[in-house]
Parts: structure tokens; C-alpha cells; sequence
């Protein structure tokens, strides 16, 4: 192809015509990690009736959705190169808030843009402390897992939350109902997928997330506001974990200040499966939302199985490991 | 030629450090200057004051008959000053029109929405590959690409604005033989349209082909300036390493 006569090289020869769509989908780590989800389905099917089920599939997506809203939200932040281990906390924090502020006899409205303002500036300030005081970001959020965590102590005073005044029936109705037999958040994780994919590809903020993740200082010398793109990507990432922090208070029905421990893993896991990597540089959001489904097919096909839930962890871990492998192997083939 | 920048006197310290010891050059439209001298010789100090990047400690910085100070690369950028940095500075995740385009893509309206314009970053790019006679294709990703490719990537960004400088780091130090002769076609193409280049190189047959003046640096002072028909290899080695005192 290099050697090609420049004089007939024109815009339309730029254009991929030697691969079929078929063999671009199978190029890409969503594909695999589809039809990984699929044959896997197919597998416990065959050992047990209870898998494919109309009830038990919603409750799978369902289940997912939670980590995967958050996996939205952490894939810009993998994108430009950093990482954010607080989710789980900002997830916790705002919940509880969320419960406070509905249990004190706020309408709805006001619980839910509380909640949002709280994920919102506690990933702004994540982003604000990374890039004004040059920390690495895994420190950072280290550091605000334990500070959220801690707050949500100090705002829930270690209460439990089940009364939601008069918003009781419509936070339940949110987070755990259906519409038109699917789940409420699974609309909510299509829309922010969608939303996602537009502003990753399509918008300049998408373009310069990729470019500080592939080289920030060339992205610094082309004039982009690096510190900011950054604090909003950990904003951003922050928002998404209040956005599943309010379905999720609707579903459980009820906020405890442990809510959300040990979700900043998997949703670290389900967006590195669908295909981003922790180097930067390289993510999607329909990646994002398939690795959660993946996360959660696994766990929900080993108990319908029969198998000791001792070893989902095991489970989850080989398949992080084999995404990761996958991707290097695709990567060397291109 | 007329003149397009000079600097006159310009001193650059770091703490206790003097990188550029008083410093003069005259700029002239349409002209290809060589920029020559040893590691250390304060040749990037001098390229990062004239591109922005650093303020000068002391001395006069006049750009198109005015009197400059930039605050930063963009600034400089904005008065038509543009830079291919020696490590290119490309996103090797991106494709080639992307980067092209890094900073100040096209957008179109779609709806209440402002998007990309992917289609019209592509057909430029196109088209300033074309111009450069290079092989570049614009939606390939920078990753997969030979050092020509990446040279001619870096040198399109220059060419989307109207500018008048373009400050050349090394250009030629780490791509084939065959990508050399591409590149220094290139500068001659500049030149033609009249854009003044300044090359910083370590490589003496390159800057004899395409300068039409030569510049050698030692330890932060100017210690030659002249046309490079009146100079030479010999003289210019003997001027770097400081065998030969000025000339």
C-alpha cells in the first residue's frame, strides 16, 4: 500500500473498502465480549431451565445496569489516561444523600438534583485535585473513596433509610418499576450509552478525551485545555455514579451508608472487558455496558448452575484477564 | 526579502542557568534559515522563545514590525507562527485527519447540535497530503504509520493556517533516506509559496541542501551568520565544536 502511485490516490480510496462490515464487528472487542455473553447463556440453558427465562434475563440486565451506569461514566475517565476508584463512594455518598434529603420530606425533584449536584462536584473536585496539584489520579481517588465513604457516615449518622416522605411511592416506582415490561434503568443505561457513543465520537470534548489519553502534551501543544477536559471527564464520571446511586435507592428501597462498597471494581472490570484500556487512549461506551452485562451473565449463570458462589470472583477475574489478552492479541494483528 | 521577525539581544535564563546569552537573528520572508550547533548549545531554548513557549529574560522580540511577547504557543500560533517538534507530537491513537485537525476541528450543524465535520477534515487532509506529495491517508490511524508519513502528518498541521514561520525540529533525524529527499522537498515547496522555515538539524547535508542561511549556536551566543554559499561543512563542524571561534 505504501508504494501506491500518489497521483491516483484520491478520498474515496481512503476509505476501508477491503473489509466487509461483517469482518469490522468481529474487529471489535464489543463483538467478542457478545458473543462470549451468548454462548455462555446458550451453556447454562442447556444445564438448567431457569437461565433463559423472560423474569430471570430482566433481572440480569437489571442487576447490570447499575455497574453500568457507573461504567459510563469511568470510560471517559479511562479514555484520557487516568482511572477514578471512588465511584463506589460517590455512589454511597450521594445515596445517601438522597435518602436524607427525600426522608426530610423533599419532593422529588429536589432529592434527585441534590443527589446529581453531590456526584457532580464531589467528581469535579476528584478532577480539580488531579490536575491542579499534579497527583496521579489513582492516589487521588484513593483517598476520596475513604473521604466519601466517611461522609456518607457523617451525613446518614449511621442511619438507615426507608421512609422517603412523600416521594416514597415515585423513587420506589423509578428505580424498581417497569415500562412496557422492561426496567426503568435499562432505558436509563440505553439513553446514556447513546449519549455516550455521540459526545465520544462526535463532539470535541470526545476528540480531545481521546487525545489526552493518547498523548497529552501533544494535546497541551495544540492549544486544548487539557486541566479542564480532564476535571469534566471526572465529573462526569461522578454524575453517572449519582445517576445509578438514585435508581438504585429506588430499587433496594431503602440507603444504607455502605451502599455501593466495592462497586468502583466492577465497574473498573466491566469497562476494561468492554474494551478500554488503562493506559488511555482507547474505550467505548457500548463496551462499557456490555462488560457489566458480562459481569453480571457470569454471576447469574454460576448460581442458576449450582456452583458455589465462592468461586464468582475466580470467575470474574479469568475473564478480565482473557479480555485483556484478547485485546493485546487483536491489537498485534491489526 | 523583506524581514519578517528579529531578535535582538535576547537573553533566556533558568535560575542560575543562562541558556541564550544574547541572542540576535533577523527573520526574512520566504527564506529557509539553518539553525546548527551542539547539544546544549541553547538551539531549542532559542526555537521555544521564537514559537512562545518560553518568555524571554531580557531582549526585543519583534514580530511583523511589532513588538511581541507571546503568552504560549497558541498565542504564537495565532500570529502565524507554527512548530513541528522533534518528537512530533502526535496522538498515535488518532488518525492522521485528527490529528491534523487536533485543536481547531471543523464543525458542523446537525439539528440543535454542533458535531465534527469528519467528511470535510478528511477531504483537506486529503488534499494537503496531495500538496505534500506524501502517501499519508487521512483515516489511518498515526500508530501504524512510517516516520515519513508521521513527518508529513506533523508538517499538514502547519499548513491549515495562513502561516508565515514554521520552526522545524529535527525534522529528518529519524526517518529513511527516501523520506529525507520527501521532507526536504517539502521545505523547498514552503519556501516557494513563501513561508519562511527555520530548520533546527544536526545533519549537515541537509541543511547545505535547502538553507539559504546558516546559524550556529555555541554555548547560548550566535557564533556565525551567514549565507550558507559562503560557507561551508568544514567551517560550519569547525564552528560547533568550537575549533573555529566565530565566523
Amino acid at each position: 500500500m505504501s508504494q501506491q502511485d500518489v497521483s491516483d490516490m484520491n478520498v474515496d480510496l481512503l476509505k476501508r473498502h477491503d473489509r466487509s462490515l461483517l469482518r469490522r464487528l468481529m474487529l471489535t472487542q464489543e463483538m467478542w465480549i457478545a458473543i462470549a455473553i451468548v454462548v455462555l447463556g446458550l451453556a447454562v440453558s442447556m444445564i438448567s431451565g431457569k437461565f433463559a427465562t423472560s423474569g430471570n434475563l430482566m433481572n440480569v440486565l437489571q442487576n447490570a445496569c447499575f455497574i453500568g451506569l457507573m461504567a459510563l461514566g469511568m470510560t471517559p475517565v479511562l479514555i484520557s489516561g487516568g482511572i477514578d476508584i471512588s465511584v463506589g463512594s460517590i455512589l454511597g455518598l450521594s445515596g445517601v444523600t438522597l435518602g436524607v434529603l427525600l426522608n426530610a420530606g423533599a419532593p422529588l425533584p429536589l432529592g434527585i438534583a441534590g443527589t446529581l449536584a453531590v456526584g457532580l462536584v464531589f467528581g469535579g473536585l476528584n478532577g480539580a485535585v488531579i490536575t491542579l496539584a499534579k497527583l496521579p489520579p489513582f492516589i487521588v481517588t484513593l483517598a476520596t473513596l475513604s473521604i466519601g465513604r466517611s461522609l456518607a457516615l457523617v451525613v446518614s449518622d449511621n442511619q438507615v433509610f426507608y421512609e422517603f416522605g412523600t416521594a416514597t411511592e415515585s423513587i420506589l416506582a423509578l428505580g424498581g418499576g417497569y415500562t412496557l415490561g422492561v426496567p426503568n434503568v435499562v432505558y436509563a443505561l440505553v439513553v446514556f450509552v447513546i449519549v455516550l457513543h455521540c459526545l465520544l465520537t462526535m463532539t470535541r470534548w470526545g476528540r480531545y478525551i481521546f487525545a489526552i489519553g493518547g498523548n497529552e502534551s501533544a494535546a497541551r501543544l495544540a492549544g486544548i485545555s487539557v486541566d479542564a477536559i480532564k476535571i469534566s471527564a471526572y465529573a462526569f464520571s461522578g454524575l453517572m455514579a449519582a445517576i445509578s446511586a438514585i435508581f438504585l435507592v429506588g430499587w433496594l428501597g431503602a440507603v444504607t451508608n455502605a451502599i455501593g462498597t466495592g462497586y468502583e471494581l466492577q465497574t473498573i472490570a466491566s469497562t476494561v472487558i468492554g474494551g478500554a484500556s488503562l493506559a488511555g487512549g482507547f474505550g467505548t461506551a457500548l463496551g462499557a455496558a456490555i462488560g457489566s452485562i458480562l459481569i453480571e451473565v457470569i454471576r447469574n449463570a454460576l448460581l442458576i448452575a449450582g456452583v458455589n458462589p465462592f468461586w464468582q470472583g475466580t470467575f470474574v477475574g479469568g475473564f478480565i484477564l482473557a479480555a485483556v489478552l484478547l485485546e493485546r492479541i487483536r491489537s498485534l494483528r491489526r | 526579502m523583506s524581514k519578517l521577525a528579529s531578535l535582538e539581544n535576547i537573553v533566556m535564563e533558568f535560575g542560575a542557568i543562562r541558556a541564550l546569552d544574547g541572542v540576535s537573528i533577523d527573520i526574512k520572508r520566504g527564506e529557509v534559515l539553518g539553525l546548527m550547533g551542539d547539544n546544549g548549545a541553547g538551539k531549542s531554548t532559542l526555537v521555544k522563545t521564537i514559537a512562545g513557549n518560553f518568555q524571554p529574560t531580557s531582549g526585543r522580540y519583534v514580530f511583523e514590525d511589532q513588538d511581541v511577547r507571546f503568552s504560549g504557543p497558541a498565542d504564537a500560533r495565532r500570529h502565524g507562527i507554527e512548530v513541528v517538534y522533534q518528537d512530533l507530537a502526535l496522538c498515535n491513537n488518532l488518525t492522521a485527519a485528527a490529528n491534523v485537525f487536533l485543536g481547531r476541528e471543523p464543525m458542523r450543524q446537525v439539528g440543535p447540535f454542533r458535531v465534527l465535520d469528519k467528511k470535510l477534515m478528511n477531504t483537506r487532509s486529503a488534499e494537503i497530503f496531495r500538496e505534500l506529495k506524501s502517501e499519508t491517508r487521512p483515516a489511518d490511524l498515526v500508530d501504524r504509520m512510517s516516520g515519513g508519513q508521521r513527518q508529513a502528518v506533523a508538517i499538514a498541521r502547519t499548513r491549515l493556517s495562513n502561516s508565515k514561520l514554521v520552526l522545524m525540529d529535527e525534522p529528518t533525524a529519524a526517518i529513511s533516506v527516501r523520506q529525507v529527499a520527501e521532507v526536504l522537498a517539502l521545505i523547498r515547496r514552503m519556501k516557494e509559496q513563501g513561508l519562511s522555515v527555520i530548520l533546527i538539524s544536526h545533519r549537515m547535508p541537509d541543511v547545505f541542501d535547502v538553507c539559504d542561511r546558516v546559524v550556529v549556536m555555541r554555548r547560548g551566543s550566535k557564533v556565525a551568520d551567514k549565507p550558507i554559499n559562503q560557507s561551508s561543512p568544514e567551517e560550519v563542524t569547525g564552528l560547533i565544536t568550537g575549533a573555529i571561534k566565530t565566523a
